[in-house]
């Protein structure tokens, strides 16, 4: 079985990013970049599916600008088998990512698609469930587990109030949560090795994806602030000042 | 002709307290009509008669099939794919039910899907959060197809009840539901304690407090003032507590009246779980942690020492 790994070039999570005064969007100018951190726990779990004996094959699939092959290399360092970069230097939305995905299922025939539940950039959280539904095959989203039983997978889901269990036939579309896994670290001479690891280019094109976003950014602006606090003395002060608002 | 559809969330018993917000932001839609549907498998006159209540509400329509048993996502796709073409809008709150399924029906539909709606300025012009909601976008919708959209719940108070309650129409939908999915079982942490989404007061945890033992003294300290209680994706990540109680931008997204945040830094993807509350209190033993930036009230201070002192003060 192959699995394919969705690989997002994202603003790295402690970076404090800052709205353009302008409002035409987010200053990433020599901002940090890493892999999306969902994706990254994705990858992890792709690659222990193939050391456990339950893949052969692991392929990372970036879509984006050409500088999203660092974040490929990293995911060849992690221990990918191969890469594929869709080339396109215009952000897109899930709708158009899914069909990529979908184009790139129908040559490399995965057992499974395993995608982070969220990018930390757009936060929108749709590309896993959009994948399965042109796909047509069965989505198990936010996994905190995944066993691999034959030709179905049985999913752990983190839900609002608890843990929900499914089974679903493969091939799938799974999205990886917080907890199903840490990531590992990547070791140098692994960053040597993964050097000389395949990474193919494609673009929209070519995978016969039309490119139609369909939403429209009119302004991006900073959320407003909240009025500065202060530090209280003690505990007696702390009690104090929420019993005259009525709140305790 | 704006016609909304509102998926109803409930889990047999009662209805998801969701639901009643994301009414609150179609207020803003200025729809002719809002339907709300919910699924069954055996139907439950509690809560039909919930939705019913809901100011704002045209009619509640009732789907009765075996599959709504325990809906899987694929289940509920299959069934709106085949109504919801007679509407121009489709929408759920932003919980972990309506997230699953709605980018899956949008797909179908070939529309593209408004997550975390938080602000509505027509029925095609919106604003939702980007980058831990450190970045608010204004996206227009094309106004000629079908939207569908998630409601950021914590950006909206719920609506009151209607003077009349809506009527109520059984629906007959033939559908084939997808046999690639089956349901297994649910493990719901079973609690007393209020509610963490819904609850006007809320303690946090976060690495600060150490282990798993340790987090009794914030459930002692919640129980004192009948709050929910809360954790840092650090908190999780350590293990210490489960992941329904994650507060932040890939946990839950929380307005309560007031939030206590202990041993918690204050890193950008927690504090996006708590821009709406309304008073912000920090309890940390450095001085210099960033969730003092966004507190309306810090104390600098041991948890495990501040907590006993803060409950001796309390019974004062």
């Amino acid at each position: 079985m192959k699995i394919l790994v969705g690989i997002k070039r994202t603003v790295d999570p402690n970076v404090r990013i800052q709205v353009k005064a302008d409002g035409s969007g987010v200053a990433l100018e020599s901002v940090k970049m890493s892999v999306n951190p969902f994706d990254e726990i994705a990858l992890e779990e792709a690659l222990r599916m193939r050391e456990a004996g339950k893949a052969e094959e692991v392929i990372a699939v970036s879509v984006g600008s050409g500088e999203c092959q660092d974040q490929l290399r990293t995911a060849l360092a992690m221990g990918a088998d191969r890469a594929i970069l869709v080339q396109h230097d215009e952000p897109l939305e899930a709708l158009v990512v899914a069909q990529v995905f979908v184009a790139i299922a129908a040559k490399e025939e995965p057992g499974i698609i395993l995608l982070g539940k969220q990018a930390i950039d757009d936060d929108a959280g749709q590309t896993a469930q959009m994948t399965a539904a042109l796909w047509n095959r069965a989505q198990a989203t936010y996994a905190s587990k995944i066993e691999i039983e034959g030709t179905k997978a049985r999913v752990t889901r983190e839900i609002d109030v608890g843990l929900d269990i499914i089974e679903v036939d493969l091939p799938a579309v799974i999205s990886a949560d917080l907890r199903l896994n840490e990531p590992r670290y990547v070791k140098l001479p692994d960053i040597m090795k993964a050097k000389r690891k395949p990474l193919a280019k494609t673009d929209l094109s070519e995978l016969g994806v039309a490119t139609e976003n369909k939403l429209k950014v009119l302004k991006t602006s900073p959320p407003p602030a909240r009025k500065p606090g202060r530090k209280v003395a003690d505990e007696a002060e702390l009690i104090g000042e929420l019993r005259k608002t009525g709140l305790i | 002709m704006t016609k909304i559809l509102v998926v109803g969330e409930h889990d047999g018993k009662q209805l998801n307290p969701s639901v009643a917000k994301v009414l609150n932001c179609v207020s803003g839609f200025q729809a002719e009509q809002t339907d709300v549907l919910l699924m069954f498998a055996e139907p439950v006159q509690q809560i039909i008669q919930a939705a019913a209540d809901i100011e704002g509400v045209s009619r509640v329509l009732t789907v009765k099939a075996p599959e709504f048993e325990n809906p899987l996502g694929a289940s509920v796709v299959a069934l709106l794919s085949a109504m919801v073409d007679e509407y121009s809008h489709v929408l759920v709150a932003n919980t972990t039910y309506g997230k699953d399924f709605m980018p899956r029906l949008a797909a179908l539909k070939g529309v593209t899907q408004i997550s975390d709606l938080m602000r509505v300025e027509s029925p095609y012009i919106f604003d939702r959060p980007t980058y831990a909601g450190n970045a608010i976008v204004t996206i227009e919708a094309p106004s000629d197809q079908l939207l569908c959209a998630t409601v950021r719940c914590a950006s909206y108070s719920a609506v009151g009840k209607s003077a009349q309650p809506a009527p109520v129409e059984p629906l007959e939908v033939s559908v084939e539901f997808p046999t690639h999915t089956r349901f297994i079982e649910r493990q719901a942490g079973s609690s007393d304690r209020p509610d963490l989404s819904s609850s006007k007061t809320v303690v946090s945890g976060g690495r600060g407090v150490g282990s798993s033992e340790n987090f009794k003294v914030i459930y002692n300290f919640a129980d004192i003032i009948g709050a929910a209680v809360g954790a840092s994706r650090a908190a999780v990540d350590a293990g210490y507590v489960p992941n329904e109680m994650q507060v932040g931008q890939t946990g839950k997204i929380i307005a309560p009246d007031l939030y206590f945040a202990v041993g918690i830094s204050g890193a950008i993807q927690h504090l996006a779980g708590i821009k709406d509350a309304g008073t912000i209190v920090a309890i940390n033993k450095d001085e210099e942690a960033p969730i003092f930036d966004i507190a309306d009230l810090g104390l600098v201070g041991d948890l495990f020492t501040v907590l006993p002192l803060l409950e001796e003060e309390i019974k004062k």
